[in-house]
């Protein structure tokens, strides 16, 4: 029984129960809101240190053992994420603390957090596909009610396409689960493995489909290309706080399961379902930021650009080497941070100039110099500029695409790096640089002249982001050694299989 | 919105306090024979939903001491801390505790945290199931539509 695999996920599912108790308090709703993400943060961080020391974790809930159980497991990988979703968590709080309306809050904006945090955690130690299936449940019920808070006409709009969406994914994903559990009579992912290693190769042609059921449904739910459509439709429609923790979490629960089950259970017939992962990560970074270019609302802009951006990860996972698997979790590292941290400044925009449109947006550099850098550093982390954290993870995975052979898709990586850089001076343009339009009459919050008290509250998170990832990049080296560890986990599923079956023999 | 059916009213009476027994009949049989804090929660919750119908929401609240969503709150942390005790005696979160205390003769009376866990959601599903119902009769009868009461 290691208490450190369990706590990320009761915390927050205790905050949620507890906030609800609490229904009638905001401020300690509050309160235990950043006390509940810190301790998660925590919690995570000693799972990492945990796990990076023995290497698996592995707990069997109410003693039933595996693979009759639900099993949870920790990695490297999953230990990682579970700790950025507890940093994630705790960064969204506290700006949804200055920036997030008192009638949302009233409405169980900080349960709903609780939940979603819930979620996500438990999908990421989960080691049984029915389990994962609940926790992705029990994330898209918190994340449709986040999205909706407010009922606003747009957001209506974006949480319909969205809904309909996740929902057929996880249609598809539930029949999936209902065909392995026929063939092979077993939920538990590392039973699987094994026993999908063990079929006769007449045996094999349905694992195949089922393995591209779980392609599609995950793929819905990362927003890999070509099923993006319903990302760029509803992120842009909540308020920022809700926007940034859907950009940090949500689609990388979906590239986590890919990879999760594409290293450990599918990788018989590597040449056609990575192939096919190999084109659909290459195309979905073209799609994302060719759709980027044409948008000129600061968050739409960046809604396109998580597509393309989940497809480098996509390629890397596609790609199965050790570089390759290292550049992929670097780069969902990255990205949570970086994509996050710019639709945080598109918050801190909207908050001073009470616009999201490019036109009606300008003179920041001028009246906020501050802001002006956090951007910059986020923006050029994006597009992948040395020495910061971006340009490691994009580096990772296109060296390891020419290693491969792959020159189609490194030069894809190569040609939307640049374009990256175009979206990202295309907003510095217009926000930043330009003066402050001629018919935007009012300017008071943003020269200063009304006096904003809680806005430190927003700048608080940008410039700890901002810091990692100019630390990342600069004093990267234990976190390249600790993710070498992770791809080399990853890529050798027999040490997963082994620790989930072979206890206690 | 109240319903002026004398029937209705006179039945509910009856119905209501049945169904409830019935719901908690329906909670301790669970676990090792069909019922459980899920289906007993549903029953229960029709039941205040007929009385609700019959005499309207307000009187419908006065029925009970505490509001909804404090029920669902209490469910929920009631369900959590059932995984607990386990994890105090060094086993995995949610195993399974059970004390047998006897009572007078052959008579056995059988605790368990999974007991505590199926109040639990027994709670929880009450909770919410009246939450939706408060909500959609108060909404109907802000905005007055056709033919209303």
């Amino acid at each position: 029984m290691r208490l450190e695999l369990l706590l990320p996920i009761i915390l927050p599912l205790f905050a949620g129960a507890l906030s609800l108790a609490l229904w009638r308090s905001l401020w300690l709703q509050r309160a235990l809101a950043v006390v509940m993400t810190l301790a998660m943060t925590l919690a995570g961080a000693w799972l990492l240190h945990s796990v990076s020391g023995e290497g698996y974790l592995v707990t069997d809930m109410g003693g039933w053992e595996a693979p009759f159980g639900i099993t949870l497991v920790a990695d490297i990988m999953a230990a990682i994420m579970v700790l950025m979703t507890g940093v994630m968590g705790l960064i969204v709080t506290v700006y949804s603390l200055g920036s997030i309306p008192e009638g949302h809050e009233r409405f169980g904006y900080y349960p709903l957090m609780h939940l979603l945090l819930a979620g996500v955690a438990g999908a990421f130690l989960t080691g049984d596909i029915f389990n994962l299936f609940v926790w992705f449940e029990v994330l898209l019920l918190a994340s449709f009610a986040l999205m909706t808070l407010g009922g606003e006409r747009a957001q209506m709009e974006g949480a319909i396409k969205y809904v309909t969406l996740n929902l057929f994914a996880s249609a598809i994903f539930l029949s999936a689960v209902g065909i392995t559990y026929g063939m092979l009579g077993t939920l538990n992912m590392a039973d699987i493995a094994q026993k999908v290693g063990q079929l006769e190769p007449e045996d094999t042609g349905m694992i195949t489909v089922v393995a591209m059921m779980y392609m599609v449904a995950f793929g819905i739910k990362a927003a890999a290309f070509p099923l993006f459509f319903w990302l760029p439709a509803s992120y842009h429609t909540p308020p920022v706080a809700v926007s940034a923790l859907f950009a940090a979490l949500l689609t990388k629960v979906g590239v986590y399961a890919l990879f999760r089950f594409f290293t450990l259970i599918f990788d018989q017939d590597v040449s056609y379902t990575h192939g096919i992962m190999l084109w659909a990560g290459a195309l979905g970074m073209l799609a994302g930021v060719l759709g980027a270019a044409a948008q000129f609302e600061f968050r739409r802009i960046l809604a396109f650009h998580s597509v393309s951006q989940i497809g480098y990860m996509i390629v890397a996972l596609a790609l199965m080497s050790p570089l390759a698997i290292l550049g992929g979790i670097f780069y969902i590292v990255h990205h949570m941070i970086v994509k996050s941290a710019l639709f945080l400044v598109s918050g801190v925009t909207y908050r001073l100039m009470g616009s999201h449109e490019l036109k009606d947006l300008g003179g920041f550099y001028k009246h906020r110099p501050g802001l002006a850098v956090l951007f910059l550093i986020q923006a050029l982390a994006l597009a992948g500029i040395p020495p910061l954290f971006g340009f490691f993870a994009k580096f990772a995975v296109i060296r390891a695409g020419i290693e491969a052979g792959e020159f189609v898709v490194a030069g894809v990586g190569l040609l939307v790096g640049l374009l990256t850089l175009y979206s990202m001076i295309k907003i510095w343009a217009e926000v930043f640089w330009k003066k402050v339009p001629d018919h935007v009459t009012d300017t008071d919050r943003l020269t200063g002249v009304v006096a904003d008290s809680s806005i430190w509250l927003l700048y608080l998170p940008l410039i700890l982001m901002a810091i990692a990832t100019v630390a990342l990049g600069l004093f990267g080296q234990p976190f390249y050694t600790l993710v070498e560890a992770g791809a080399h986990q990853l890529l050798n599923p027999e040490g997963y299989i082994e620790a989930v079956l072979g206890r206690g023999e | 919105m109240k319903s002026n059916t004398l029937i209705l009213q006179t039945a509910a009476i009856y119905i209501t306090p049945l169904q409830l027994l019935f719901s908690v009949f329906l909670l301790l049989r669970g676990h090792d024979e069909p019922g459980g804090g899920f289906i007993a929660g549903l029953m229960a919750s029709s039941a205040f939903v007929l009385y609700m119908f019959s005499y309207g929401v307000t009187a419908t609240r006065n029925l009970f001491k505490i509001v909804p969503v404090d029920m669902l709150a209490l469910g929920l942390i009631l369900g959590m801390i059932s995984g607990l005790p386990a994890m105090f005696l060094g086993q995995p979160f949610l195993q399974a505790q059970w004390w047998d205390i006897p009572l007078l003769g052959d008579a056995t009376l059988k605790l368990s945290t999974p007991l505590i866990f199926d109040i639990g959601v027994y709670l929880a599903v009450i909770g919410t199931t009246l939450m939706i119902v408060v909500a959609l009769m108060e909404s109907e009868t802000d905005h007055p539509s056709g033919n209303g009461d």
